[in-house]
């Protein structure tokens, strides 16, 4: 059978989800920002809620993520997100709101903001790819970077004595009061992207109770800033992220 | 009937607010303006409007937290002064970059730095040259009463929305601190969120299936269409420049000596013109209240009337250079200020003016 008899309609299992745009992504290939933006886009789309989502674009090589996403989308400032986030809820409680933000956005310019509006119990959803690196900047260390990771600015590996710790932010915001749901996920394997989903879709679910801050950290890979093939980025994630950032809910609502 | 009241100049930017129909207030203390917070907090606006009050982390946030209200086309402000301006500046430059309305009250006091807490006028270069990072500008009002603090908040968010732009009103101190007797103006209704879908359909409000997806952004990789942008922005502060001027003229039909100065100064130069007119001296007075668009046009037309002009400012002299500018060599420009917080005494400025301009 002929290649193109295979790729018909019916015989398609994955599909272009319909909330992704026709623009190409700006990710390099196996980059996990492309499976995440998969997955948020087709939450949105199973709960019919297009119209009512409002997204929050950081800076970073997520700084486009406007592009790909079809619903209304904002721009915000280096780690300014969750600001801009607590504005709009407030403004408009009945929509959902969530913003999404790298290591550096995150746990780095903006710890302030992350901080704060955890703890205010802004309700809504942060969903946080941690690559532990600096990706559109070429390559620096980020707050996330493990011990003895090399980076442009750690070349010959993170000293903790001069660098100081990475930060385990999820974990500091899984103890604020104001936060509902916190759990760490990954897009390494498929099991794990199916896993990732579950965690995305219940964060929307939950944002319509108004019962406080929800965080989605998605460990992923930058394989570009870790100078690795998509295949070696994913291993070297597993043996070397995972352990340091452990996958599983860190605090989940108590029903 | 009219409705008088007895306020501070900060409270009658906050109860402004809340008539004006402001959708939200995001805030962080500092002196000499804490009282704008204060009493939007005591007054609930939450329960007379619907308004929401936050006080946020810094001022850093506020400023971003007035962004992502603007971005919902929401009738949103801050205030704040000096030190807290700093901080605000990145969020201002991008507010502006993407063409949102917002107001942003800067109550001045003396710096660099911390400063002192006493009022000042040393900001006029932050707040009418940009300010943040990039090609942009600000539209500037200055009050120099309690009635103006109160008036100039619609007037401030009317232009805000009119042009895309974030709006300044840049008061200090002295004005925020003192207590005047102000006419109060009737309740506007907020607009309800149909309504600001039709009057603001760029707004991000959720993408409904009848018109495309709504995006915020001051970012263009591509440099042509960045250039556009910016192309853009200097035609709408062209047309500020055109159509928004806004000055007052004291006692200047037949000056032959002018002052020009704008908020606190301009009060004192009032009582100067008093002192110098009993004294045979014929001074007048033009007080820009727009800072940017600046009276330029207004200022040059006066220095074919007059023999010299003096900029009084409490700083250095920062807008002298402007004066200078407008009046193009004409005749003698100078400038008189204190600073550090101290405000000028009107013989003082008079004496100035006798040694600086005429005798020199
Ligand atoms: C105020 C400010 N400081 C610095 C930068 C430069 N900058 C752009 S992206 C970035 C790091 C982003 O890293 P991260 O959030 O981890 O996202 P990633 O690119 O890895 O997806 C930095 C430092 C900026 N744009 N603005
Ligand atoms: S630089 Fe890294 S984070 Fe950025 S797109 Fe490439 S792989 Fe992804």
């Amino acid at each position: 059978m002929a290649e193109l008899d295979i790729v018909k309609e019916e015989n398609l299992v994955y599909k272009k989800t319909k909330l992704l745009t026709k623009k190409q992504l700006s990710y390099c290939p196996g980059c996990g920002h492309g499976v995440v933006h998969r997955m948020v886009m087709e939450v949105v789309d199973e709960l019919g809620i297009q119209s009512e989502t409002i997204g929050i674009a950081p800076v970073g090589c997520s700084v486009l993520a406007y592009e790909f996403m079809d619903i209304d989308m904002q721009q915000a400032a280096h780690g300014r997100a969750p600001a801009l986030a607590t504005a709009i809820k407030r403004l408009m409680p009945e929509k959902y709101v969530f913003t999404y933000q790298g290591d550096g956005d995150l746990a780095a310019i903006g710890t302030a903001e992350t901080i704060h509006s955890c703890n205010r119990g802004e309700n809504f959803l942060i969903i946080f790819i941690n690559n532990g690196i600096y990706g559109m900047t070429g390559g620096q260390m980020a707050p996330t970077t493990l011990p003895g990771m090399k980076t442009s600015t750690s070349p010959y590996g993170r000293d903790v004595k001069l660098m100081g710790n990475p930060l385990k932010i999820t974990e500091i915001v899984a103890q604020l009061p104001g936060t509902y749901y916190v759990t760490r996920q990954s897009v390494h394997t498929p099991a794990n992207v199916r896993k990732t989903k579950k965690a995305i879709l219940k964060s929307f679910e939950y944002q319509k109770q108004q019962k406080g801050t929800c965080l989605v950290e998605i460990v992923s890979n930058c394989n570009s800033g870790w100078k690795m093939t998509p295949l070696q980025s994913n291993k070297w994630l597993e043996e070397n992220m995972l352990p340091f950032y452990p996958l599983g809910d860190l605090k989940v609502p108590k029903e | 009937m009219k409705e008088l009241r007895l306020m501070k100049g900060n409270e009658a930017i906050a109860e402004a607010a809340i008539r004006a129909g402001a959708d939200g207030y995001f805030g962080y203390p500092i002196t000499p303006q804490s009282e704008v917070i204060e009493y939007l907090m005591a007054q609930k606006p939450h329960e007379r409007t619907g308004m929401v009050v936050l006080q946020a982390e810094s001022e850093v946030a506020a400023i971003n937290m007035v962004y992502g209200g603007a971005c919902c086309g929401k009738k949103v402000m801050t205030s704040s002064s000096s030190p807290g301006i700093s901080l605000k500046q990145e969020g201002i430059s991008y507010i502006a970059g993407a063409e949102l309305p917002c107001l942003v009250v800067n109550v001045v006091r003396g710096g660099p730095g911390l400063g002192t807490i006493q009022p000042a006028q040393s900001d006029y270069f932050q707040s009418t040259k940009g300010g943040g990072h990039g090609d942009y500008r600000l539209l500037v009002l200055a009050p120099a009463s309690v009635q103006e603090m109160f008036d100039f908040v619609k007037i401030g968010f009317d232009l805000a929305f009119k042009y895309r732009n974030p709006t300044m009103i840049l008061s200090d101190g002295a004005i925020g601190q003192m207590m005047e007797k102000v006419e109060l103006s009737e309740q506007i209704p907020r607009r309800t969120n149909e309504e600001v879908v039709k009057t603001c359909p760029w707004a991000t409000t959720g993408k409904t299936p009848n018109r495309e997806r709504n995006i915020i952004t001051s970012l263009d990789l591509d440099s042509a269409n960045q250039e556009k942008r910016v192309l853009r922005l200097r035609d709408k502060y062209k047309k500020m420049q055109e159509d928004e001027v806004r000055f007052e003229k004291i006692k200047c039909d037949d000056a032959e000596y002018l002052l020009v100065a704008y908020g606190s100064s301009a009060r004192i130069c009032q009582k100067t013109i008093e002192i110098a007119r009993k004294k045979g001296i014929k001074v007048g007075l033009l007080r820009p209240i727009t800072l940017f668009p600046f009276p330029s046009k207004q200022i040059n037309e006066m220095a074919k009337q007059v023999k010299g002009i003096l900029s009084v400012e409490m700083s250095l002299g920062q807008m002298v250079e402007d004066v200078k500018l407008a009046v193009c060599g004409k005749v003698k420009v100078e400038h008189f200020g204190r600073c550090g917080g101290i405000i000028p005494a009107p013989e003082e400025i008079l004496e100035a003016l006798q040694k600086q301009i005429i005798g020199g």
